[in-house]
């Protein structure tokens, strides 16, 4: 096995993501046989290799520090499930 | 012929004449669309008082002169772009009453051309797909034959392309998701060099494998489409700063002397047969124009599809780390404190495929596996990429099928994910590679179904791969063919 269901749950916490027992074993199962796949990577010899992580070589991108307009806080809240006072209302972080 | 059955550059031809207005052609495909849509599902919102707002807005431009080769053509977006003040849901619940703030780059560019949006079109979910069969909102049916795919995951940009719903439409490609459904589909679609296109306000998945690019009814809609979304964009720090060349000036009949190369990898015997034969006659055709073939060799070619399913899901579990319930998309109702709210909000709203996506990126991502998994994909990708390069040190284009088989049924692969993952084997490479590629028209199975070829080209070669898929579209009839709907 290359993957168990405890580590399937610790996974799914990690993700925040609230999974059923049948969405557990289901993707402990699947997990399992992807992961078993994927290994094949390890018949190619990357000693050495540079990994690459954009396929065009890029540098930072810099602009000038100036003041823009921006979408507004009516616009920004627009969308938020719950709203307060011109901020975004969650559940009660602290107890 | 109906309105709805033009090109972009025949109906602008009518559009310049005054033979039709915007307004009729617009009416055109929203009546079309309603008479095929329950069949075919390639929508998920369709715009239709916004569309003849702005065919009429169109029309007035049109009177005045003002008129650009896009002004009054009827297009429709995969439902990733955003639009400002139009429900846009990446095919996902959690995102099931978003409506956007602004508009994406690509959008704004094709609006201020005057073009006309007829609606949003289905898509797996979060792009994470290769059959469409993911999106919260049902899966879309492809128009040459309701019980199969159309493709993935710009399944309903193919499928509204080849039902003649629009006429010319948006996706996006992270590992094939334009190609793959156009050649399903019979259309034609291409996936431009990473950095061609701005993805401003397109909603990510695997950011350093994400493109936009259009699908459409022959190359020289193709060609208009990519020039007109083409070019740097300060707000994409990922856009590269160089110029967009005319690509209708790549519209000639030209292979002479072109050498293609053919990767021994991927004429492989397991090919499906008819796919084999299309390859065959393709060609043949080729030949016959002049082309020189050459056999290559792509070693890394058969390791693609596990490098990218660590690399994608990865960056896919980084990227929709976004919803949270906090600021936009779905809120679980029944939350004990925020990490609940998260987590309940996160299962309610995700669909199957984009949880399965998330574990994955995320275990390749966690402590302790982090080399053995992502990293180790990384390093593949370089050999991957310098495989490509020697390829083009000898060749000038490379031809591969684009699926290995046609479109397959509705539910066939659904429940077997490394089954679905390995249809993509032959388009995942380019955008690893970071390159251009084209999916054109190139015959059709027994059963009728479309069959498409890929040209690959070197990256920014957009205008080489334009030129050779235009050359063999002009010598063939594939692309004239309709599907009976």
């Amino acid at each position: 096995m290359k993957i168990t269901r405890e580590e399937v749950e610790k996974v799914a916490l990690l993700a925040r993501l609230d999974l059923t027992e049948v969405e557990k074993d289901i993707f402990t199962g699947q997990m399992d046989a992807i992961l078993a796949y994927v290994d094949k990577l390890n018949e190619l010899d990357t000693s050495g290799v540079i990994p690459t992580a954009h396929a065009v070589p890029m540098e930072n991108a810099f602009r000038d520090d100036e003041e823009r307009p921006s979408i507004g806080v009516d616009n920004a809240l627009a969308n938020a499930p719950e709203r307060a006072d011109g901020f975004y209302r969650v559940p009660k972080v602290i107890e | 012929m109906e309105l709805y059955d033009l090109t972009i550059h025949e109906l602008h031809g009518k559009l310049k004449m005054r033979e039709v207005s915007s307004v009729e052609a617009t009416q055109a495909c929203l009546e079309r669309i309603g008479a095929v849509e329950e069949k075919v599902h390639a929508f998920i919102t369709v715009t239709s008082e916004e569309a003849l707002k702005g065919a009429a807005q169109a029309d007035l431009r049109i009177a005045a002169g003002d008129m650009d080769i896009l002004t009054g053509i009827p297009v429709a977006l995969k439902d990733i772009f955003l639009t400002k003040g139009t429900l846009t849901t990446c095919g996902s619940r959690i995102l099931d009453n978003f409506i956007p703030p602004y508009d994406a780059t690509s959008w704004l560019k094709l609006k201020e051309r005057g073009a006309v949006l007829l609606g949003k079109l289905n898509q797996d979910e979060f792009a994470m797909g290769s059959s469409c069969e993911s999106s919260h909102f049902g899966p879309t049916r492809n128009p040459w034959d309701l019980e199969r795919i159309p493709g993935g995951s710009s399944g309903g940009s193919a499928a509204a392309i080849a039902a003649r719903q629009a006429i010319a439409t948006l996706g996006t490609d992270t590992g094939g998701s334009i190609r793959q459904p156009a050649s399903h589909c019979g259309c034609v679609g291409l996936k431009p060099t990473y950095g061609r296109v701005s993805r401003y306000g397109v909603i990510a998945y695997a950011s350093s494998l994400d493109q936009v690019g259009p699908v459409a009814r022959d190359v020289t809609d193709c060609a208009i489409m990519l020039g007109a979304v083409a070019g740097y964009d300060p707000a994409d720090s990922t856009s590269v700063n160089i110029p967009v060349p005319d690509y209708a000036k790549a519209l000639a009949i030209d292979v002479k002397g072109l050498k293609i190369g053919l990767p021994k990898e991927c004429f492989i015997s397991g090919l499906d047969p008819d796919v084999q034969k299309a390859m065959d006659e393709a060609i043949a055709v080729y030949k016959g124009l002049g082309a020189e073939f050459v056999e290559i060799s792509l070693p890394t070619l058969d390791y693609a599809v596990a490098a990218y399913y660590l690399i994608a899901t990865a960056e896919a579990s980084s990227n929709l780390a976004r919803y949270d319930g906090v600021r936009f998309g779905h809120r679980t109702e029944t939350a004990q404190g925020l990490i609940d709210m998260y987590k309940k909000s996160r299962a309610e709203g995700f669909g199957t495929e984009v949880k399965r996506r998330i574990m994955l990126g995320t275990y390749a991502l966690s402590s302790g596996y982090y080399d053995a998994y992502y990293l180790k994909a990384q390093k593949v990708r370089t050999l991957i990429m310098h495989d490509f390069l020697s390829a083009f040190e000898k060749v000038d284009i490379i031809l591969t099928p684009v699926a290995p088989t046609p479109a397959f049924k509705i539910g066939e692969k659904i429940n077997d994910p490394l089954q679905m993952y390995l249809s993509d084997i032959f388009t995942i490479p380019v955008n690893l590679a970071g390159t251009c590629a084209i999916s054109a028209p190139a015959g059709f199975s027994g059963e009728g179904l479309p069959i498409g070829m890929q040209l690959i080209g070197r990256p920014f070669g957009e205008e080489t791969i334009i030129r050779a898929a235009y050359t063999f579209e002009q010598a063939t009839e594939w692309h004239k063919r309709k599907a009976d709907i």
